[in-house]
């Protein structure tokens, strides 16, 4: 969505300072997110990072210890009725009545909506139904469906109207690859209708796939924000020669300046120098070392995610 | 939280007040879409184009859809079509449309040597009220079944219902998606306690009913002699059985809130439910123990039975009322008791 109105207020959502409290852990520790208008963004973190809590906040469910949260510009939890039927989400999982058929399920989350026109109720549970490929299933009680398909059902509760704003998290979990492969293009889809998809994961490879912002949690607290290309950017990619000399190799990259050697079996990859590539290879090749491969590896969000914390990407402690 | 959705709900219509950054985006767009808006509602493709243009309606970004009193009230017909849609709701009716059943073949079975009921004393000996006159007149099964289950499987069907509703739905995470959707909390806790007190109304009438049914079969109906002797037409009888049973049903107003607050504590359906079970065996316990006469008049079961005063001639209303206004009392207190715990709980389940 071009922000007509310029600047910050562009942003779909904009918390300062937020922070949730539950004793004495902090589970949210002063976010300042900015999610533009129109863009797929990211919200990566390991599990336990602050992620859902952040998202219960943002949707009203839990009231902040301190800070502010704004949703499609107006303030939340206090303007829940304005701003939630313009956003479609999906916390923690699906949740249905198990005793009642997928199609049924929607019905009930949609006359939760009192800004849901009951007249066209059934024709947009089936409109959504067919968007996410369960019309099929539409029937069937949803005790009876798989995991897979509940999530889609879950998307599809997401989907009853029109939205502005997307809260996903986590939609892939519990998919196979071919299903994640359908959640992925389902999001770019709406993607590109105009909806802005705010989208929680754990999976690098999956923000890196949709996401054209992200923004970066661990511990309770944001580490980085913004467009996925330049945070990928910011961490620089790594020289990498493939040789059978790697000794040689190495003493020449040092020579040449290379940083932060790491000689592997048949490998070699440093920080590249400041100097033209061209005539590091050329130094490598004058000094008798054999190169099968050569040339910097690109980075990717992991590495610009290790560069900024320091550390793998594994579950907080 | 609570207040603020108060505030926020009364003006559901209200869009361009032009202070927050998102409402100057959509007073541009307000001309427009007010006509598009229209044309929707009366269209009959609007169902078709609603699903299909996500495009139109995204000129305006957080442009309010309009609230309707009757599609609010939407949510009401889905708490109750879920309600009685749910195998236990259903087990439950089942049990208590059991009762007059049971007690109208054991009174059969026991007066079938011309004998009566409880061995003949005065008053019929032991057994819930109105049960010696059962034989003579099938219409007093509905008062004596009204009696036996008024103290016991009235109030835990009931209390099951009640502590479920709003603890049941966190316990399964729907509670997340309906407050997303947004039903607005005190609407939700609105419309879960009508559901509450229209199970309440349906199953004292499954009661009944089933006593007047099992009662014509069994016993002979005709004139009805009231507690005070005088007799009455039969059809005057069956207004004052209708009468009676929704006095019992009204009798049930207290538990509901008790229940609902209950439910309101926990994120765990069965604790919910055991616990208000637990706390209308303790006030039934209460209640029988001489000791305790001081607090007695505030118990919600105290006055329960004075609906048998509906069969004095003329009606003795002390009793009556005073139920009438203790259930009323509950319902305040408890009722603003789960709305204030519920408005202002953190929902993380």
């Amino acid at each position: 969505m071009p922000s007509t109105t310029g600047g910050t207020r562009g942003s779909v959502i904009e918390t300062s300072g937020l922070t949730k409290r539950y004793g004495k852990h902090l589970a949210v520790d002063g976010l300042d997110l900015s999610v533009p208008g129109g863009s797929v963004f990211g919200f990566l973190g390991p599990n336990g990072s602050g992620k859902t809590t952040t998202i219960r906040m943002l949707m009203g469910l839990i009231e902040p210890t301190s800070g502010r949260a704004k949703v499609l510009g107006r303030p939340m939890p206090f303007e829940t009725r304005r701003v939630l039927p313009h956003v479609g989400a999906l916390i923690e999982g699906p949740a249905l009545y198990g005793f009642l058929s997928g199609r049924d399920n929607l019905l009930r989350y949609d006359s939760a909506d009192p800004t849901a026109d009951p007249r066209t109720r059934g024709a947009r549970a089936d409109a959504a139904l067919d968007r996410v490929g369960l019309t099929a299933a539409a029937g069937k009680k949803a005790k009876a469906y798989s995991l897979g398909m509940k999530q889609r059902l879950g998307l599809a509760a997401a989907l009853l109207q029109p939205r502005e704003l997307l809260v996903l998290d986590e939609p892939t979990n519990g998919l196979d690859p071919q299903g994640m492969r359908e959640i992925r293009s389902l999001v770019r889809e709406l993607a590109s209708d105009g909806t802005t998809v705010f989208l929680s994961s754990h999976l690098l490879d999956e923000i890196e796939q949709v996401c054209t912002h992200a923004a970066v949690m661990a511990q309770g607290r944001l580490i980085t924000q913004g467009p996925v290309a330049e945070l990928a950017a910011g961490a620089r990619g790594r020289l990498s020669v493939t040789t059978p000399d790697t000794g040689d190799a190495a003493r020449v990259l040092k020579e040449l300046g290379v940083a932060d050697l790491v000689v592997t079996e048949d490998r070699v990859t440093g920080e590249p120098p400041g100097t033209d590539l061209a005539d590091v290879n050329a130094a490598l090749v004058e000094a008798g070392v054999r190169v099968r491969g050569f040339g910097v590896e690109r980075a990717s969000l992991e590495d610009a995610f290790v560069a900024l914390t320091g550390e793998g990407f594994d579950v907080a402690g | 939280m609570s207040r603020a959705e108060v505030t926020a709900g009364a003006d559901g219509t209200d869009g361009a007040d032009g202070t927050s950054p998102a409402t100057t985006h959509a007073t541009t767009a307000h001309a427009t879409t007010a006509h598009a808006a229209k044309a929707h509602a009366t269209t009959p493709h609007a169902a078709k184009a609603h699903a299909t243009t996500a495009h139109a309606d995204r000129a305006h970004p957080t442009e309010p859809r309009p609230v309707r009193l009757a599609w609010t009230l939407g949510l009401f017909r889905s708490e109750l079509s879920l309600t009685f849609r749910r195998w236990r709701t259903l087990a439950l009716l089942a049990v208590l449309a059991a009762v007059p059943v049971l007690v109208g073949i054991a009174v059969k079975i026991e007066t079938s040597d011309g004998g009566s009921v409880g061995g003949g004393g005065p008053d019929g000996g032991g057994g819930p009220a109105f049960i010696a006159q059962v034989t003579n007149n099938g219409l007093f099964l509905v008062f004596t079944a009204l009696a036996a289950t008024l103290p016991f499987f009235l109030p835990m069907a009931i209390g099951v219902v009640a502590g479920d509703a709003i603890a049941g739905e966190a316990s399964a995470g729907t509670l997340r998606y309906l407050l997303v959707a947004p039903a607005g909390r005190t609407r939700l806790l609105l419309a879960k306690y009508a559901a509450a007190l229209t199970f309440c109304l349906v199953a004292t009438l499954v009661v009944a009913a089933s006593a007047l049914a099992v009662g014509a079969l069994l016993f002979p109906l005709g004139e009805v002699t009231t507690i005070s002797g005088t007799r009455i037409s039969f059809s005057d009888g069956l207004l004052r059985a209708l009468l009676i049973a929704l006095v019992v049903a009204a009798s049930l107003i207290g538990v509901s809130a008790l229940g609902l607050f209950v439910s309101t504590m926990t994120s765990s359906g069965i604790a919910a439910m055991a616990t208000t079970v637990g706390l209308l065996i303790t006030v039934q316990i209460v209640d029988q123990i001489p000791q305790l006469h001081a607090i007695h008049p505030y118990l919600f079961s105290h006055y329960w039975l004075s609906f048998a005063d509906l069969m004095r001639d003329p009606v003795y209303w002390d009793d009556l009322v005073k139920n009438l206004g203790l259930q009323a009392l509950y319902a305040g207190v408890f009722g603003s008791a789960a709305w204030a715990r519920f408005g202002a709980k953190d929902i993380a389940s």
